[in-house]
């Protein structure tokens, strides 16, 4: 067995418990509160538009917004609950629906009958109209259970663990074994489910007539056993887990995974036990750790600058680092642990021979072009306020804009999928594609020092201060682009990044 | 026993009337035959009975009780109903289709299981050998006996029975006919029996009452009915058995000869 998948496997039973909390909590929510929901909408034409509206609705945001929202929502918790949440939400729609469908497929005759002979109008429901729209039911659970199965994956966004833990990682530092081993959990979680799903349906269905006595009590030994593992293991997953001293936070690219495993290293150094939450959206890990449920993440100075201050102008790389400590204090109580040297720029990148048959170095002389270009962005580029600023300072737009996975995106590039992509400096893949980064001439995107944003909880702990505070400048872009293109280009695991760096700090 | 007095039903605020100004009355351990043609009203008149549908106006009562008054789940509790469409309970099995009523009424299992064993047999369908069936897997026929049985079970006083041998082979259908009368005789139960078979009704009922446009033509015994018609509709429908039976008398000496 390849050293890799030795890798991911040991991690596989953390994130399977996660995985399968989130799902059969989400689950058991959804279905109690969907199936009632349901009942009520049948009863009634005046509830039943709107509500099958609003769960339609819901099922048409997408769902990594929905998650941001619930984070929001919650005032920045990140972690279960607003996986949760939006795991419920998610699964309404099935269960809502089919369970209307199935009542109001109870067909007049039988419903007339039940009255007939002096059933009550709860009777008729619980005896009559529920059991006989079962199977719909059922069927309902089934879709929503593969879905939310599927969706669990996206919780990694908000903090929570599951399987989609191994697929971000994977995609991030183009670990194809974590990404498989990932999918195929997930898979087989979903396939598992769903088979005591269709089990507790057999049973339903056979419950009169047992065409096989022995049969039916084997399937209902086994579906039995299932769900009291299931129930066994949801009462475990929530029993209060050891607290540990101290959770370090990261959004989902390369650089992010290098620099918390980093960080948690040194604290374990120290004799700090940690927690790593990573692959979350920019929001998501500052309002996190604005609320002390992260205590350390890698930010930037220009992200702050745009994203949460709101500014376009561009007054220089040590101004706007002052500024940025001074907002981050004051409006979310955060600190500045440490500021670690390199800086992490957006840029516009073109492969090389590209460049210099269209004669193009700089933003500047892409305004003649840019209508007819196709370009590449991270998933969250081209709706940042960074791009807004190139766009109306240089007043360029692009043909076609393309939104990619950071990997994908260099590979387009290379590939001359597309013309231009939205790089960052110190990636090792501008180096190992040999892409030419373009100037900017206007200054229109701000400076990206890259700085550890420290909770306020976190911040009062000297012991931890001692250790973030002593990566101060360790790091150049040199070495931040070296240890990228170790995990990017090479291939190595984060783990050997993370030695690497750790050479420069003493 | 059961009194109907100027009781009309319109299902369309008046416009027009599916029963209109029908008075009768059933004496206790009277079977009472409803005959007539298809949409006359027959049905319309059981379920006002029992409450399925409130009359429009009109007053309706059993054993001297306004029907409006009582809960309308215990009244139906205690009335069997035997449905035109059947109605069984495709999920429950023929037994529990048959203990439905008893088990309403919270009897103890033991007596809903004999009483269950008891029904089946009266229809013909022993419990031991159809009991665990679902309803899925009878013959129209047999669920038609299945429904019968159900009404029977929790031992009502008034059974109101809409066309309850129609899916019957001729055969099972005379002797359920039979076993049928027997049982009303000797439990002294108010039946109405609603039929389109005017043999049937002259077979059975100790009365038959005429329905045509929703109202009762004329309501009498078998031997009124044939003897002194009312109406042209009434001489119609109770001369049919006779000419019937005189056709095929002349087929039956064409072919001896
Ligand atoms: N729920 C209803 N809504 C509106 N009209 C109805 C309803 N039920 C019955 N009717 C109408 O009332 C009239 C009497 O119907 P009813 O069912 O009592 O007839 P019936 O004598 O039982 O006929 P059949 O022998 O065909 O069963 C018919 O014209 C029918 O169309
Ligand atoms: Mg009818």
């Amino acid at each position: 067995m390849s050293e890799n998948l030795r890798e991911q496997l040991l991690l596989l039973p953390d994130y399977f418990q996660g995985h399968l909390t989130l799902t059969l909590i989400a689950m058991s929510l959804g279905v109690a509160v969907s199936i009632p929901l349901g009942v009520w909408a049948a009863q009634s034409n005046r509830v039943k538009g709107p509500l099958l509206t609003v769960v339609s609705i819901i099922q048409t945001i997408p769902s990594v917004a929905i998650l941001a929202l619930v984070v929001a929502l919650l005032g920045g918790r990140i972690g279960l609950v607003p996986a949760i949440t939006a795991l419920v939400l998610y699964s309404m729609l099935p269960i809502v629906r089919n369970t209307v469908t199935g009542l109001e497929s109870v067909t007049d005759d039988v419903v007339e009958a039940a009255r007939g002979i002096g059933m009550s109008s709860r009777q008729i429901l619980l005896q009559v109209r529920i059991p006989l729209a079962l199977p719909v039911i059922i069927a309902g659970i089934r879709t929503a259970m593969v879905w939310t199965v599927g969706l669990a994956t996206l919780s990694t966004l908000v903090g929570a663990t599951s399987f989609g833990n191994f697929i971000f990682s994977g995609l991030q530092t183009r670990n194809l074994v974590a990404v498989t081993v990932g999918s195929v959990a997930a898979a087989a979680m979903a396939v598992i489910l769903d088979a005591i799903i269709g089990g507790i349906q057999w049973l339903a269905e056979n419950r009169v007539v047992q065409v096989d006595e022995k049969r039916f009590r084997r399937v209902r030994n086994a579906v039995m056993t299932a769900l009291i593992l299931c129930g066994g293991f949801i009462i475990y997953s929530l029993l209060p887990e050891e607290e540990v001293d101290f959770v370090v936070g990261g959004k989902g690219f390369t650089e992010q995974y290098i620099i918390a495993g980093l960080v948690a290293a040194e604290l374990e150094g120290a004799g700090f036990s940690t927690e790593q939450r990573l692959g979350m959206g920019t929001d998501v890990v500052y309002e996190a750790t604005a609320s002390n449920s992260v205590d350390v993440y890698l930010e930037y100075s220009g992200t702050v600058w745009s994203n949460q201050m709101l500014r376009e102008d561009n007054p220089g790389r040590e101004t706007i680092m002052a500024e940025v400590n001074d907002y981050i204090a004051r409006t979310d109580n955060l600190t500045n642990g440490s500021r670690l040297g390199f800086q992490n720029l957006y840029a516009l990148a073109m492969r090389r021979d590209r460049a210099a048959e269209m004669g193009i170095s700089s933003i500047s002389d892409l305004r003649p072009y840019a209508a007819d270009m196709v370009a590449g962005g991270d998933l969250e580029f081209f709706s940042r306020p960074e791009w807004l600023q190139l766009r109306d300072t240089y007043n360029i737009d692009f043909g076609e804009k393309l939104t990619f996975d950071t990997t994908l995106m260099y590979s387009a590039v290379n590939e001359g999928q597309v013309d231009i992509i939205s790089a960052y400096t110190t990636d090792g893949r501008v180096a190992a594609f040999d892409l030419l980064i373009l100037e900017d001439p206007e200054g229109a995107l701000p400076p990206y020092d890259g700085f550890l944003a420290v909770s306020s909880e976190a911040a009062m702990n000297p012991g931890f201060m001692a250790v973030v505070g002593n990566l101060e400048r360790k790091i150049s872009d040199v070495a931040m682009r070296q240890a990228n293109r170790m995990v990017d280009v090479d291939g190595r695991p984060v783990s050997e990044a993370v030695a690497y760096l750790q050479t420069f700090l003493d | 026993m059961i009194e109907l007095q100027h009781v009309r039903k319109s299902y369309d605020d008046g416009t027009s009337w599916a029963v209109a100004d029908t008075s009768f009355t059933v004496e206790e351990g009277e079977l009472l035959g409803l005959i007539g043609e298809s949409g006359c009203g027959k049905t319309t008149t059981l379920k006002m009975i029992n409450r399925l549908e409130e009359p429009s106006s009109g007053l309706i009562s059993i054993a001297g009780k306004n029907v409006m008054e009582r809960n309308p789940q215990e009244l139906r509790r205690n009335i069997g109903y035997v449905f035109q469409g059947i109605g069984l309970f495709p999920h429950y099995s023929v037994a529990e289709n048959v203990a439905a009523v008893p088990r309403l009424l919270q009897w103890d299992e033991t007596r809903i299981r004999q009483r269950c064993q008891e029904t089946l047999d009266m229809v013909g369908l022993p419990l031991e050998e159809y009991g665990e069936r679902l309803p899925s897997q009878m013959s129209g026929g047999q669920q038609q006996r299945v429904g019968v049985a159900r009404a029977l079970a929790a031992q009502p006083d008034v059974i109101l029975m809409d066309e309850p041998f129609g899916a019957l082979d001729p055969v099972t259908r005379a002797e359920l006919q039979e076993e049928f009368k027997r049982i009303q005789a000797t439990l002294n139960l108010t039946v109405i029996m609603v039929t389109h078979d005017m043999t049937e009704a002259l077979l059975m009922a100790d009365r038959i009452a005429v329905m045509k446009g929703g109202e009762v033509l004329q309501i009498g015994t078998p031997y009124e009915l044939l003897n002194e018609p009312a109406h042209d509709y009434v001489q119609e429908i109770v001369e049919m058995p006779r000419q019937r039976a005189d056709r095929l008398e002349k087929l039956l000496h064409r072919s001896a000869s």
